[in-house]
């Protein structure tokens, strides 16, 4: 489903035969960089009682002033729907496309992760890291940084393990994610 | 055509440039130098009111008694606090305004500079846009662009945040009205399925109902007139929500009159057992549909709204058609023409005998006193006084603007402007003051209660200095009627501060503003005192003294159904106390 600005939006041919249960949902949405959108974006699920999971914003044409927003939602079809409509009526917005609706998207993300301990403990956090392609992007004789990309999920699963190998602290950037094949947004 | 100018002479230029020829406001430090251009022009006339929320409902009256967009002007701080109820008023009821704020110099944003607030962002949920302008080059652009917004799709309120030295700064000029300067362009035109579809509905109907809203006022007089060819098309009975009010003639023989929480019997039983409902800009608000798994249970549902997202936000409907309702009206009328179905006419006399069996119910009789004035007896002499008058109404909120609603008559569109969404005490004197300064021979009267009459009572200064002959005709009952009602309803008549004790004398209140007060508390008076102040030409405060204990009669409980309904006449005070079980005592 894409709702596009300007276009007829009209949800009778756009909302038939979804799923019904509740799940999370990545939205892409397409604004124009300037002050305040991201705080009308965020204002309007707070606003309105819906959560964000993840977040990410930035610029992507810098020429024309156009910003990339990927949002991770949960929630039941009807009101997926709800907040795509409501995001799409946001003045800046330019079009809402909802990923998961889409079927199969590219999701990734990277994290940075730091582990300290030294003898066995540091030799598994680097065999783990290995296992999972992450790069040691410091090190010290006590402590590395990795940097892993990945879908979340494998994300989440290589900070579970760190857990055991001395973690430290952890940055992770938000999702970003594209539609499979040759169409753009 | 370009012109070298500064910020503050753009703001008037773009103001010409746009038609308007009035503005509501009041001046402060950072808005200086946009009175200082206003002092030395005539072509906008600026009213000055006494509060800035005043000069909110004044532009959202002038607006909607005209159809043309509201503009409103203040300063930096708390002249911008003071206009957020106006503004999230304008959101919610769809009113195209644009509001123009003075706010620090650039250099002193972030700083808590003295009268410094974050006005866009205090008003970014409460506008349908707004814009800081951080450079001169961007003014015109975002001026004219503000009025597109405000105007454009589902209309609402639009700021415009503007540092004092970009006031000061010269900067080139274009009139760029008819440019874009954002890709909003919400579609306007339905799909054309979706309407065939809808003809093939109502023409198959044998229940049918048209539930509309304002969305019809708004979209203009050509969707109201299709309206009206609508109904004496199809034959349908149709209702309307408080916001649509005079869009439908209430003498027209289809009307059922206005449904919903204080809707008629005859109204909420027929959206309850109609077959097809075709809502035309109409929201499906809380107030409208009661408990919403009883709503209209055997009823397909088609909904004609240009905000996609009003579409199955409370109630899913089964055809939805996004679009402009006088775009959507219009082709609906040449598709069923084209398609002359044939209607089921013993299906529908079956459905007008039902209709009228409700009808006889009579649920807005009550009970008539020849010692008190009964309130709804006061909204009736005021209906047949002012008849054949060009009269417009406004009202504040409560129960006298349910009578108003029940028992004043709407005929025409833009005739009846009231805070519907948001609910806000203190809107009718000013946006009555907004009307008459649009209409300046009319008769206009805004409806109050003596609670709600205090929360804006400042403006009638506003009225005495503009010569606007306003009448504010204050149901007083001495207590906020409409609280002290749910609280016999809900808290077993515990009337906790809803009794307005040290009322003023409004006679000696007026006079001391300069206006005319009458006073009236029986009903033998009644009508020599309502002709008294359509008389007097002046700004008027007539205290009618009603009854004080009488109930908004009939209502739907929170928390039930369209057909359990409380009516007035039959009620006992323990039918009252019990009418709304545990689950509906948590809702609004």
């Amino acid at each position: 489903m894409m709702i596009v600005a300007g276009q007829s939006q009209s949800a009778y041919f756009l909302e038939e035969e979804l799923p019904s249960t509740e799940r999370s949902h990545t939205l892409s949405v397409l604004v124009d960089n300037e002050p305040g959108v991201l705080a009308r974006v965020v204002g309007l699920f707070s606003g309105r009682g819906y959560n964000i999971e993840s977040l990410t914003v930035s610029e992507i044409e810098h020429s024309s002033h156009m910003s990339r927003i990927t949002i991770v939602t949960t929630g039941r079809p009807p009101v997926i729907s709800q907040i795509m409509h409501q995001l799409g009526r946001l003045v800046p917005v330019h079009k809402v496309v909802n990923l998961t609706w889409a079927g199969d998207a590219l999701e990734r993300e990277l994290a940075l992760v730091k582990v300290s301990g030294r003898g066995e403990i540091r030799d598994e956090a680097l065999r783990l890291a290995q296992a999972f392609n992450a790069r040691i992007v410091d090190a010290t004789l006590d402590s590395y940084v990795f940097e892993i990309t990945g879908a979340p999920a494998d994300i989440d699963r290589f900070v579970g393990l760190m857990k055991d190998c001395g973690l430290v602290e952890l940055a992770r950037t938000g999702l970003a994610a594209l539609a499979r094949g040759k169409a753009g947004i | 055509m370009t012109r070298q100018m500064t910020g503050a002479e753009m703001v008037i230029q773009a103001l010409i440039d746009q038609g308007v020829d009035t503005i509501f406001g009041y001046p402060g430090g950072a808005v200086l130098p946009i009175f200082d251009e206003l002092f030395q022009q005539e072509e906008v006339r600026h009213i000055l009111v006494r509060h800035e929320q005043g000069a909110g409902h004044a532009a959202e009256g002038y607006a909607r008694s005209t159809g043309k967009v509201g503009v409103a002007l203040a300063t930096s701080g708390p002249g911008a606090t003071n206009m957020v109820t106006a503004l999230t008023d304008a959101l919610l009821d769809s009113i195209p305004m644009v509001c123009i704020t003075g706010q620090v110099p650039t250099t002193l944003i972030g700083t808590d500079a003295f009268q410094e607030a974050d006005t866009v962002g205090i008003t970014r949920p409460c506008t349908k846009h707004n814009w800081l302008v951080r450079r001169i080059e961007d003014l015109p652009a975002i001026l004219h662009e503000a009025f597109r917004i405000a105007t454009t799709g589902r209309p609402g309120p639009v700021l415009v945040d503007i540092p004092k030295n970009i006031q000061f700064q010269m900067g080139t000029y274009d009139n760029c009205k008819d440019k874009a300067l954002t890709q909003y362009h919400p579609a306007v035109k339905g799909s054309d399925a979706a309407i065939r579809e809808a003809v093939e509905l109502m023409a198959a109907a044998k229940k049918p109902i048209l539930y509309t809203g304002g969305g019809v006022i708004n979209s203009g007089p050509k969707a109201v007139a299709l309206l009206r060819d609508l109904v004496k098309m199809t034959g349908f009975p149709i209702t309307s929500t408080l916001m649509g009010l005079g869009a439908y003639p209430a003498s027209g023989k289809n009307w059922l009159g206005m449904l919903g929480m204080h809707g008629t019997y005859e109204a909420n039983l027929a959206m309850h057992d109609c077959d097809v409902m075709v809502c035309i800009g109409a929201r499906f608000d809380d107030r409208i549909t009661g408990r919403i798994d009883a709503f209209s249970p055997k009823s397909k549902k088609i909904h004609i709204d240009i905000d996609p997202s009003s579409i199955n936000k409370n109630v899913v409907v089964d055809l939805p058609i996004v679009g402009d309702v006088g775009s959507v009206l219009e082709d609906i009328i040449a598709a069923w023409n084209a398609r002359k179905p044939v209607q089921d006419k013993a299906a529908h006399a079956a459905w007008w005998k039902q209709i009228d069996g409700w009808r006889a119910k009579k649920c807005l009789a009550y009970r008539p006193s020849a010692e008190a004035i009964m309130p709804q007896y006061a909204i009736e002499r005021l209906h047949a006084l002012t008849a054949g008058r060009d009269t417009y109404i406004t009202t504040e909120v409560g129960q006298h603007q349910m009578w108003a609603a029940q028992y004043f008559g709407f005929e025409e569109p833009n005739r009846f402007m009231t805070s519907g969404g948001l609910g806000t005490m203190g809107y009718g004197l000013p946006a009555a003051i907004g009307t008459q300064l649009a209409h300046p021979g009319a008769l206009v009267i805004d409806i109050a209660g003596d609670a709600s009459i205090q929360m804006n009572i400042q403006e009638l200064s506003t009225a005495v200095q503009h010569n606007a002959p306003v009448k504010a005709f204050i149901l007083n009952n001495q207590y906020m009627g409409m609280v002290r009602q749910w609280q016999q309803l809900l808290h077993g008549n515990r009337l906790s501060h809803s009794y307005v004790d040290s009322q003023p004398d409004f006679v000696r209140l007026a006079e001391a503003y300069g206006a005319v007060g009458i006073r009236c508390s029986k009903p033998a008076d009644l009508d020599d005192a309502i002709e008294e102040m359509i008389r007097i030409d002046r700004p008027v405060l007539f205290d009618c003294h009603v009854v004080s204990l009488a109930n908004c009669f009939p209502m739907i409980p929170s928390g039930k159904a369209h057909n359990e309904m409380l009516l007035g006449t039959d009620v006992s005070d323990e039918e009252i106390e019990t009418a709304i079980g545990a689950a509906g005592k948590v809702l609004v």
